[in-house]
C-alpha cells in the first residue's frame, strides 16, 4: 500500500515502526496471550486507518490546512470527552477513558495528532504575526495553555498536559524562532504545575514518589487509610517496576524468561503491558536489548526529524516535526517516568504499549510522516 | 525554519538519549542495591528457577539441597535442609518470604552462578542459550558433622556457643549456636512464628535465628587474662617467672577490687606468685595489678592485634558478624578512647568488655599458631556443578597477634591450667591440652557467662575454639564450659581415648 500511494517516502520509518509494533505485540503475548489478541485486532484497525489516510491523502494532503479548525474544535471535543458523564471513565485517578458500548479508548491519543494538525496549519498562516510578538498575538498561546491546565487539573493527567504543551512550544518555536516564548510558556508551565501541586492531592502524590519512593519509617498510605511503608503503598508500581529493570542487568535472561510472578502465579509488576511495558522488555532483554529499542526509538524521530528539514512547505514542516516531537516527547514522559528521570504519569509507549487508542493514533502519526516524506522526496 | 527543526530534533534526540543512560543506571549502577531490597520480591522469585548450588559439609553430607516443583509451567526449585537444625545459624536459610541468612544469603553469588568467575560465566552462557535450567555452584563446608552434633547436643536446652577451628588454616570445623531451629520452618508463618520466640533457657535472650557464635557479645570474663598476659609478655615488661604479692586484692582508684569477686578462684589471697601460677589459679588482683602497670591503652592494642574491633573476615553476612571490644551500653556502640576504661578490670575481662565467640577462639587459635590469627574459613572449596572446582579456599593470615616466643610461653600457662589450674575437668589422657577458663558476671547475682578457650595437643595444635554457656547458675567455666570443650577435642583430634 504505502508503495503505490507514497512510493518516494522514507525508507525506514515503516519497517522501524513495524519492528516496534512487533516487539510490543511479542512482550504483550508473553505477557498475556488474550491481550496479544485484542492488541493485534487493533493493530489490523489501526494498519486499515493507514492505508485509507495514505490512500485519501496520496494527491495532496495539504487539503487537511483547510480544515485547521476542524481538527482544533475536534482536539478539544476529544479532550473533553471522558469528562462527560455517563461514558467517561476514571482509571488510576486520571479520567481518560471513554466507554461505548463494551469498548473504551482514551480519546487524548487522537487528540493529540488533531491538535499538531491544527497548529501546523494554524502556525504556518500565523508565524510572522506571531514573531513580532505583538501583546494582542499572545493570545492563542494564553488559550492554549490554559487549555492544557484545565486538561491537567480536571483530568489528573501531568503527562498528557505536558506532552501537548511540549508539542505546543515546540511548533511555536519551530514558526517563530522566538525563545522567549518558550521560555514564557515554560514558565507559565512551571507556574502551573506548582499550582497544580499545591492544589491537586494526585499530583501531590505523583511528586512525592518521584522523590522518594523507599521510606524507612511507614507512612500515611490513602488507598488503605493505614500506616505502611511507601514502596509497600503509593509507590508499589514505580517500586516494583524498577526491580524488574534492575533484574535485567546487562543482557537480560532473554525473551520469555523474565520474572513477573510468584510461584502461585501472583503478579509482581501492576499494569506491565500498558504503563509499564518498557520495565518488562528492560528485564528480559537486558540492558543491552532495551538501550537497542532505544535506539530504534532515535532513529524514527531522526528520520522524522530529517523529513521536516527536507520538505519545502510550512505546514509540511510544522506538521513532520510537531509529529515527531510528539512522539519523541511521549517516550520520553513514559519512559522517563519509569526510570524516576521525571514524576511518573501514565501514558503509552508508542507502538509498543498495549492500548488500542495509542496503536491507531500511532498509525495515523506514521501515514502523516509518509506523506510529507513522499512529498519532499517527489520534488 | 531549518535551524530550529535542527534544534528541537537535538533536543528530542537529547531526551531520548538520556533514557538510555537512565536505564543503564538502574540495570548496572543501581542493580546491586536494588537486588539487596528486602521487598525485591522479583530477584527473590527470579533465582528461585536457579537450580540453585548445593551445600555439602566436610565429608559431603549434603545440609542443603533442592526441591523441584512445576509452578505456573515452569520449574521452580525451592530449598531443603535434610539435616534440618544441624549448624542452623552458619547455614542460613534462602526463602521466598523471608529473603535468606547466614552462608545462603553470604555466598548467594556461587550458589546462584551469579559470581564473575570465568568458568561460571561461561556455563551460565550456554545454559541460557541452551534454554537449560541454570545451575549453581556447589559450596563443600569445613564443617564436621559429628563434631557439630556433639557441639549442639552438649549445648542443647542451654543457650551459648562453640567455636572450633584448626589454628594452623583457619577451617572452622565446628560453629554451634544454642537453641538452634529448623530452616525448613522458616518459610511457614507459624513456623517462623515459633522460631522467634525466644527461649526460656536464658531469660531476655535473642530468638533461635541469632547466630551467638559471631554475634553473641558476651563479657569474657577471665579468658581475657590470656590477651592481658601477650601484651606483658610481648613487651617484655614480664616474663612467665615474673614475680608477684597476692594480697587477695588490688587497689585501684583508690579502692579495694578483691578476688572474692572472682568466683573461679580457689583461694582468696595466694601470697608469693610468679606470672604462670597468677594465669593458672586466675588471680584477679595480679591481673589488675598488670593491667594498671601497662595501661588501658596497651591491652587495647594487644586485643585489636587478635582482631578486637574488627568483624573476623568470615564467610557470613556482615551483620551477622559482630566485632569485640570495650562496649558502650548508653550509645550502644564500641569505643576505644581508653581514658574511659578501667585498666585494672579490663586486664581481667570484666569493665565494659563484650566478646563473641568466635573472637575468643581465634584468641585461643592465635596462642596455638606461634602468634598468627588466620582468617576463619567456613567453606573449604566452591565446585562447578558439573564437577571441578572454581575455587578452593587458600589458608591466609588475617592478623600477627604477638611474636612465637610469647605464644610459646603463653602455650605452657594455659597447658598449667589444664593440668593444674582451674580447668583440670578438660584433661584428655594422652594428650596434653591447653586452655583457660572464664566465669563472667552477669549482673544477676550466682548467674554467670561460662567460658572455656581451649587448644590442643598442645605441642602440635590441631584444633582450638571457644565454648560458652549462658546464664549458668553457679556454672564456672571450669565445671560447665571445659568439658564440653573435651568432648569436642576428643571428636575432632585422631587417637583422643573417650572417656
Amino acid at each position: 500500500m504505502a508503495r503505490i500511494t507514497v512510493p518516494n517516502a522514507d525508507p525506514y520509518l515503516l519497517p522501524m515502526a513495524a519492528l516496534l509494533t512487533a516487539v510490543g505485540v511479542t512482550e504483550i503475548y508473553r505477557l498475556g496471550p488474550s491481550d496479544a489478541f485484542k492488541q493485534g485486532l487493533w493493530i489490523v484497525i489501526g494498519v486499515v486507518l493507514f492505508a485509507l489516510a495514505l490512500f485519501g491523502l496520496r494527491r495532496d494532503y495539504r487539503v487537511l490546512e483547510s480544515y485547521k479548525y476542524l481538527f482544533g474544535v475536534g482536539a478539544i471535543v476529544l479532550l473533553f470527552l471522558p469528562r462527560l458523564p455517563v461514558i467517561g471513565e476514571t482509571v488510576n485517578g486520571a479520567r481518560l477513558w471513554v466507554h461505548l458500548g463494551g469498548y473504551q479508548f482514551q480519546p487524548g491519543e487522537l487528540a493529540k495528532i488533531f491538535l499538531i494538525v491544527f497548529l501546523a496549519a494554524y502556525l504556518r498562516e500565523k508565524r510572522e504575526v506571531l514573531a513580532q510578538a505583538r501583546l494582542k498575538d499572545l493570545g492563542p498561546l494564553l488559550v492554549i495553555w490554559g487549555a492544557c491546565m484545565l486538561e491537567l487539573a480536571s483530568s489528573n493527567d501531568l503527562g498528557s498536559g505536558l506532552l501537548y504543551f511540549g508539542i505546543f512550544l515546540a511548533m511555536l518555536y519551530v514558526a517563530t524562532a522566538r525563545l522567549t516564548y518558550v521560555l514564557a510558556g515554560l514558565v507559565l508551565f512551571v507556574a502551573g504545575s506548582i499550582g497544580a501541586y499545591d492544589r491537586i492531592a494526585h499530583v501531590r502524590e505523583r511528586v512525592t514518589i518521584w522523590l522518594h519512593p523507599w521510606t524507612t519509617t511507614k507512612v500515611y498510605c490513602p488507598q488503605t487509610g493505614t500506616l505502611a511503608l511507601r514502596q509497600d503503598c503509593e509507590s508499589y508500581q514505580l517500586v516494583k517496576s524498577l526491580y524488574s529493570i534492575a533484574n535485567g542487568g546487562y543482557l537480560g535472561p532473554g525473551l520469555g524468561r523474565g520474572t513477573f510472578d510468584t510461584a502461585n502465579g501472583h503478579p509482581l509488576i501492576p499494569e506491565v503491558n500498558s504503563d509499564f511495558i518498557y520495565s518488562a522488555i528492560a528485564q528480559e532483554v537486558g540492558l543491552v536489548g532495551a538501550a537497542a529499542l532505544l535506539l530504534v526509538f532515535m532513529l524514527f524521530v531522526a528520520r522524522g526529524m530529517k523529513i521536516a528539514l527536507q520538505a519545502d512547505d510550512g505546514f509540511s514542516k510544522l506538521l513532520a516535526a510537531g509529529l515527531t516531537f510528539g512522539f519523541a516527547l511521549q517516550t520520553f514522559i513514559i519512559v522517563g517516568g519509569i526510570l524516576r528521570l521525571i514524576p511518573l504519569t501514565g501514558i503509552t509507549l508508542p507502538f509498543v504499549a498495549y492500548g488500542g487508542s495509542s496503536v491507531v493514533a500511532n498509525f495515523l502519526l506514521l501515514a502523516g510522516l509518509l506523506l510529507v516524506s513522499n512529498r519532499a522526496n517527489a520534488t | 525554519m531549518n535551524r530550529q527543526i535542527s534544534r528541537i530534533a537535538i533536543f528530542a534526540l537529547l531526551l531520548l538519549a538520556a533514557l538510555i543512560v537512565a536505564t543503564t543506571y538502574w540495570q548496572v549502577w543501581a542493580a546491586p542495591s536494588l537486588a539487596a531490597k528486602q521487598d525485591n520480591a522479583i530477584q527473590r522469585v527470579a533465582q528461585f528457577r536457579i537450580k540453585r548450588g548445593l551445600i555439602y559439609a566436610s565429608n559431603g553430607t549434603v545440609i542443603a539441597t533442592n526441591v523441584a516443583q512445576k509452578a505456573a509451567g515452569q520449574t521452580l526449585y525451592f530449598r531443603k535442609y535434610p539435616l534440618h537444625d544441624f549448624a542452623s545459624q552458619v547455614v542460613g536459610y534462602s526463602t521466598q518470604g523471608r529473603s535468606r541468612a547466614g552462608i545462603e544469603r553470604q555466598e548467594n553469588a556461587y550458589l546462584t552462578a551469579s559470581n564473575a568467575n570465568l568458568q561460571t560465566i561461561w556455563s551460565k552462557l550456554a545454559d541460557n542459550l541452551k534454554g537449560a535450567t541454570i545451575q549453581g555452584n556447589n559450596l563443600v563446608l569445613n564443617l564436621r558433622v559429628n563434631a557439630q552434633r556433639i557441639a549442639q547436643n552438649a549445648l542443647a536446652g542451654k543457650c551459648g556457643a562453640a567455636v572450633v577451628l584448626n589454628p594452623k588454616t583457619g577451617q572452622v570445623y565446628v560453629m554451634a549456636s544454642s537453641p538452634g531451629y529448623d530452616p525448613n520452618q522458616i518459610e511457614s508463618a507459624t513456623g517462623y512464628a515459633k522460631i522467634l520466640k525466644s527461649p526460656n533457657a536464658c531469660p531476655g535472650s535473642s530468638s533461635a535465628l541469632f547466630d551467638r557464635a559471631t554475634e553473641g557479645l558476651y563479657p569474657p570474663g577471665s579468658t581475657f587474662k590470656t590477651v592481658t598476659a601477650a601484651a606483658g609478655l610481648d613487651d617484655g615488661v614480664y616474663n612467665v617467672n615474673s614475680q608477684f604479692y597476692d594480697p587477695g586484692y588490688c587497689v585501684e582508684y583508690g579502692q579495694r577490687v578483691s578476688n572474692a569477686l572472682n568466683p573461679d578462684q580457689t583461694a582468696e589471697q595466694y601470697g608469693n606468685v610468679d606470672l604462670l601460677q597468677a594465669y593458672q589459679h586466675s588471680i584477679n588482683a595480679i591481673f589488675c595489678k598488670i593491667g594498671m602497670a601497662l595501661g588501658a591503652k596497651r591491652v587495647i592494642d594487644q586485643a585489636k592485634d587478635f582482631g578486637f574491633y574488627s568483624r573476623p573476615p568470615i564467610e557470613l553476612p556482615a551483620d551477622e558478624v559482630s566485632p569485640s571490644g570495650e562496649f558502650d551500653f548508653t550509645h550502644h556502640r564500641f569505643f576505644t578512647d581508653t581514658s574511659k576504661m578501667d585498666p585494672g578490670r579490663l586486664a581481667f575481662g570484666q569493665d565494659k568488655l563484650l566478646v563473641t565467640p568466635l573472637q575468643m577462639a581465634l584468641v585461643a587459635a592465635a596462642v596455638a599458631n606461634g602468634g598468627k590469627v588466620m582468617v576463619p574459613h567456613l567453606v573449604a572449596k566452591v565446585e562447578a556443578p558439573g564437577g571441578g572446582t572454581v575455587v578452593k579456599v587458600q589458608p591466609q593470615v588475617w592478623k600477627t597477634a604477638m611474636k612465637p616466643a610469647t605464644a610459646a610461653t603463653l602455650n605452657r600457662m594455659m597447658q598449667a591450667v589444664v593440668t593444674g589450674g582451674t580447668g583440670t575437668s578438660a584433661q584428655i589422657p594422652g594428650i596434653s591440652v591447653a586452655g583457660k577458663t572464664g566465669t563472667a558476671e552477669t549482673g544477676a547475682p550466682g548467674i554467670y557467662d561460662a567460658w572455656f578457650i581451649f587448644f590442643a595437643p598442645a605441642n602440635d595444635p590441631k584444633v582450638a575454639g571457644a565454648v560458652v554457656v549462658e546464664h549458668s547458675y553457679h556454672g564456672f567455666g571450669g565445671a560447665v564450659a571445659a568439658p564440653i570443650a573435651k568432648e569436642l577435642m576428643q571428636a575432632l583430634i585422631p587417637g583422643a581415648s573417650k572417656g
